[in-house]
């Protein structure tokens, strides 16, 4: 006899390892045993085959690896006695799942057992088969599953029927060939056998409409009878729970009389009484009567309309809410929920109750309650609800505060009524779990602070006495260091004073203070140090008496780790000291920001397409009008410290001030877009041209702004550029292509007539046009340099479809050089009336020898279709 | 569905467990103690149900043990308690008055019972009877075929004396 199988009998083993006081001395006896094992495995030992899996079972629930051992179920399996196969098919279920290839081996096996003479043996390999086979095995033994559905013996029927499930949910191919023999099985009376037949009925109505069809024509009937000759059953001690007798079925046959009378009036229609009854006359005080009501209330609300049924389910549920059980108002809650589609009125007439539950100790409760408060809020009840939210957030639990502060500012943002009230319960969400609050909320705040012109005295009051009250949460400081470095003269003068307000003494030393400390805690990250540096330069021309000392502030970080902080440390001492004459210009108080550019970029970088052509090129007249507007941007991004304040888009700063170099995360390309039209502008005033500048859509729009102005000297400008612009290969174009390049002239010619006295014209060109697209280039040479080019791309859908991710890509020969700036967008909308630009740099090394050439490549999704378009531009003009 | 059955000890020792949905080994081992962690943690007068990866948890507690079922989101959560329930009263019945000890030492009988009780994460029968009658009907089978074993051993022990 072998020596190491003799060892310890199942029990023995487990003592041992129950006995073990540490978890080295328990892998030491796992260690043991598997190799006895091992060694058994390997000598091929048949007697204690059985033993040693079993071994093997427990060792594996204890996480220790046993795969050695999956070759031994399949032995098991394969011998031929009851007590070997029990065993084996019990391992086989335990130790490997339906995604190893093992498991393959074990099909012929499985389908000598379902054919086996004793009854037990089949029923061990449909359990088996029900538990963990794979699509394959599902396939190759469908036929032996379904023959079994019409087994003599009901209790293999009924594990026919569960087996049934599992191989339709693997392929739903099957499906039909079940509904007949399914259809039997409704008609039975064993229990178990009624139980799983319904089990199966409904998942087939699930997966296969044919079915669902079959058996609401056939069986709706007969499964109401089903149902009320269970309700109404007598004493049946075998089945009863609880005063009911078999709730399991119950509960089976509610959800398959869902399932059949959603979407179907005449079937809803005959199980009405039932349903009424079963509403009605439930017993609820025990959990199996609650359950069926549940279920009840779920097909209800789930059929076709009926009034008084709805009523009724709405009743059980606020029963429900007001039970003392948590699971009940789990429950009713979760059901309240699904209820908010069909009745919200009536769901409404909860809502303090459920408020209450958002309070609970248990979060299970908590989270479903905050949810379906989420849920419940409109215009009419928004200020008391975000009234008690935001009282509980203070006693709330800390791992809870994240959730219900993210629904808050949600609720607060929706559907708040005017400014003021928006303003309150943001700061007071700030100062209670500003830590919890996101970035994005932040910004969406100081968008709408800054567009409430009347309440900014009043914001940067509030603002400076939350902050004096609490100043350890992140967002609140940040918040509270914009405002007071935009509007500290009117926290200092107390300027716009509401009724509301206290009045409170701030000196100008005060405010400086505030920013001093967020610029000193500990916790403050960089962004907020970096913005608290900028609103000290503000604070320096605001209140000129403590000019000084913010310098001596700010110098403090000359010598930063951080390479943001001390750049921005040294510029500013340099304005301050050396540029006093702009100062005062270059820190005036930012333009209102524009909500609509706001809520559009955050719905954009929501869905990862940042487009900011339409909104921000909107934005730039408005620069324009106000050329001396704080240029903070601008000056960061101008390597030449003597630059007079150029001009600035009002639309892009807060990103800049809050995002860029720090967090870059959300639109780089608007953002350097912004700052290339301040610069564009620049040049633009002062006739500068020493370097190439990137002519992208705002500095298009600045053109066209002069265009009105000037309207005879453009089109005459026009008249000169289009006429000579006439593409090369315009005639391999289709015919429309010179007419839409005239058009296209008015929107990409004007920078020419501009640089006119620089350099000379180019004509632009149509490069690339198919079905769906068009892309324009139109050309500027920088003075000085005759290599260089650069091309400004435009973009135009053709079609009516809107395109998504668009990306260009392109290809030179050896002798070019290229270099593509970052698109305007990658969306582009229907219908041609919006495009992306984007600035190409060229270098021609072999200027006057070789014209340019390029290859292209666009790929963009239409309809969530991926799209690729490829072509290779050769009419560039001959002189680039 | 109920994707998977685990039965844990107040000290988060798993006591048994059951897949019905495919969890690869590793899987498993995260998800008994990300559950142990939840579950062992609640409070007594809490509900008796967890939100868990867009699944549900249901467990209840007996004894030093905790039974937890993981359901669909949209399944009944009552239910499920109930089918808690109707597998310890089997258990109850078959070890009579059954504890922890009888669990650990004949785990494979707990298996046994639960496949009568669910396939395919899937109730098989409501009625504890028929389940008391399947499960000794086959245990009397091994037991006849371990008899038959014995005497035919002593047989071949005799013949070869």
């Amino acid at each position: 006899m072998n020596p190491f199988s003799s060892g310890t009998r199942l029990r023995d083993m487990i003592r041992a390892i129950r006995a073990c006081k540490t978890a080295a001395e328990e892998r030491a006896v796992v260690r043991k045993e598997c190799a006895a094992i091992r060694a058994a495995i390997n000598e091929n030992d048949q007697e204690y085959r059985h033993r040693n899996l079993a071994k093997l079972m427990f060792i594996h629930m204890l996480g220790y690896p046993t795969h050695f051992g999956q070759m031994e179920c399949l032995k098991l399996i394969a011998s031929a006695g009851f007590p070997e196969k029990r065993i084996g098919y019990l391992g086989l279920m335990l130790l490997l799942d339906e995604r190893q290839e093992v498991l393959m081996l074990v099909t012929n096996s499985l389908k000598q057992d379902l054919n086996h003479n004793n009854q037990y043996i089949v029923g061990l390999a449909l359990c088996a088969l029900g538990n963990i086979c794979s699509a394959e095995m599902a396939r190759d033994l469908a036929p032996e599953v379904e023959r079994l559905l019409q087994f003599r013996d009901p209790n293999i029927r009924k594990k026919a029927a569960l087996c049934s499930i599992r191989i339709i949910k693997k392929v739903p191919d099957l499906a039909e060939n079940f509904i007949n023999p399914t259809a039997s099985l409704l008609k039975e009376k064993h229990h178990g056998v009624l139980i799983t037949g319904i089990q199966l009925c409904t998942d087939l109505c699930k997966l296969c409409p044919e079915a669902l069809e079959y058996f609401r024509k056939r069986c709706t009937e007969g499964l109401v009878k089903t149902l009320k000759d269970i309700a109404n059953s007598p004493y049946a001690p075998e089945y009863d729970i609880a005063g009911i007798t078999d709730p399991f079925l119950h509960i089976r046959l509610l959800r398959l009389l869902r399932v059949l009378g959603q979407g179907d009036a005449d079937a809803s229609d005959c199980m009405n009484d039932i349903l009424a009854q079963v509403a009605t006359k439930t017993e609820s005080n025990k959990n199996a009567g609650n359950a069926i009501l549940y279920e009840c209330v779920e097909t209800i609300m789930s059929i076709e309309d009926n009034g008084g049924l709805r009523v009724l389910a709405i009743n059980i549920l606020g029963r429900f809410l007001s039970n003392r059980d948590n699971n009940i108002r789990y429950v009713a809650l979760n059901m309240l929920m699904k209820a908010m589609s069909v009745d919200t009125q009536a769901v409404q007439r909860h809502r303090a109750t459920i408020l209450e539950c958002v309070k609970d100790s248990d979060a299970s409760i908590r989270k479903r309650a905050l949810e379906l408060v989420y849920l419940l809020v409109n215009e009419t009840n928004v200020k008391p609800l975000t009234k008690e939210l935001i009282d509980y957030l203070e006693v709330s639990e800390l791992e809870f505060k994240g959730d219900l502060t993210a629904k808050i500012c949600s609720i607060v943002e929706k559907f708040s009524p005017e400014k003021i009230w928006y303003i309150d319960q943001m700061l007071k969400v700030l100062s209670e779990a500003g830590n919890f609050v996101k970035d994005d909320v932040c910004h969406a705040l100081i968008v709408l602070i800054s567009n409430a012109s009347d309440l900014h005295g009043y914001t940067v009051r509030a603002l400076y006495r939350a902050f004096q009250a609490s100043s350890e949460q992140e967002s609140l400081v940040r918040v509270a260091v914009w405002c007071i470095g935009e509007y500290g003269d009117l926290l200092v003068n107390n300027v716009g004073m509401l009724d509301i307000e206290d009045p409170i003494t701030v000196t100008e030393s005060d405010a400086v203070d505030v920013v001093e400390t967020a610029m000193k805690r500990d916790t403050s990250d960089l962004t907020t140090k970096a913005m608290a540096l900028i609103a000290l330069l503000k604070l320096s021309s605001r209140f000129p008496s403590c000019s000084e000392r913010i310098r001596e502030i700010i110098v403090q970080h000359k010598g930063n780790f951080v390479l943001e902080l001390q750049q921005r440390s040294i510029e500013f001492n340099s304005v301050l000291e050396k540029h006093k004459n702009i100062r005062s210009a270059l820190v005036e108080r930012m333009p209102v920001l524009d909500e609509a550019t706001f809520s559009g970029r955050k719905a954009g970088s929501m869905a990862l397409t940042v487009s900011a052509s339409p909104a921000s090129s909107l934005k730039v007249p408005n620069g324009t009008a106000k050329p001396l507007a704080a240029p903070l941007v601008d000056l960061l991004d101008l390597s030449s410290d003597d630059a007079p304040a150029p001009s600035s888009s009002g639309g892009d700063f807060l990103q800049d001030l809050l995002g860029v170099d720090l967090a870059p995360a959300s639109t780089p390309s608007s953002t350097s877009l912004a700052t290339k039209a301040g610069a564009d502008a620049l040049l633009d005033l002062l006739s500068i041209g020493s370097t190439p500048v990137p002519s992208s859509s705002p500095a298009v729009d600045i053109f066209s702004l002069t265009e009105d102005k000037k309207p005879p000297v453009t089109t005459t400008l026009d008249g000169l550029s289009s006429p000579s612009a006439p593409p090369p290969h315009a005639a391999s174009q289709p015919a429309a292509a010179p007419i839409l390049d005239l058009l296209d002239g008015l929107s990409s010619s004007p920078p020419a007539p501009v640089d006119n006295g620089t350099s000379p014209a180019y004509p632009s060109i149509v490069a690339f046009e198919s079905s769906y697209l068009r892309i324009n280039f139109s050309f500027t040479k920088p003075t000085g340099n005759l290599q260089a080019t650069e091309i400004q791309a435009t973009f135009t859908n053709l079609s009516q479809n809107v395109y998504t991710d668009f990306i260009f890509q392109a290809a030179v020969p050896k002798f070019l050089q290229l270099h593509l700036d970052p698109a305007s967008g990658n969306t582009l909308s229907a219908g041609g009336n919006e495009s992306i630009k984007q600035t190409l740099r060229i270098t021609n090394s072999q200027h006057g020898k070789k014209s340019l050439v390029m290859r292209i490549r666009i790929t963009y999704k239409m309809n969530g279709k991926d799209m690729l378009e490829e072509g290779q531009i050769n009419n560039f003009p001959r002189e680039l | 569905m109920i994707h998977f059955v685990v039965l844990i000890s107040r000290q988060g020792k798993v006591r048994l467990t059951k897949w019905y949905s495919p969890y690869s080994q590793k899987e498993r081992t995260k998800v008994i103690r990300e559950l142990s962690g939840l579950v062992l943690n609640r409070g007594p007068k809490l509900s008796n149900f967890v939100e868990w990866r867009g699944l549900k948890v249901v467990y209840k507690r007996y004894a030093s043990l905790y039974f937890c079922m993981c359901i669909d989101p949209e399944d009944n959560e009552l239910e499920i308690l109930e089918i808690i329930h109707h597998y310890v009263e089997i258990l109850d019945r078959y070890f009579g008055s059954v504890c922890e000890l009888d669990l650990i030492y004949n785990f494979h009988k707990a298996y046994y019972v639960l496949d009568e009780l669910l396939i395919a994460g899937e109730l098989q029968e409501s009625s504890k009877k028929t389940i008391a009658r399947l499960i000794a009907a086959q245990d009397s089978l091994v037991e006849a075929a371990k008899e038959e074993a014995n005497s035919i051993s002593n047989i071949i022990a005799q013949a070869t004396k």
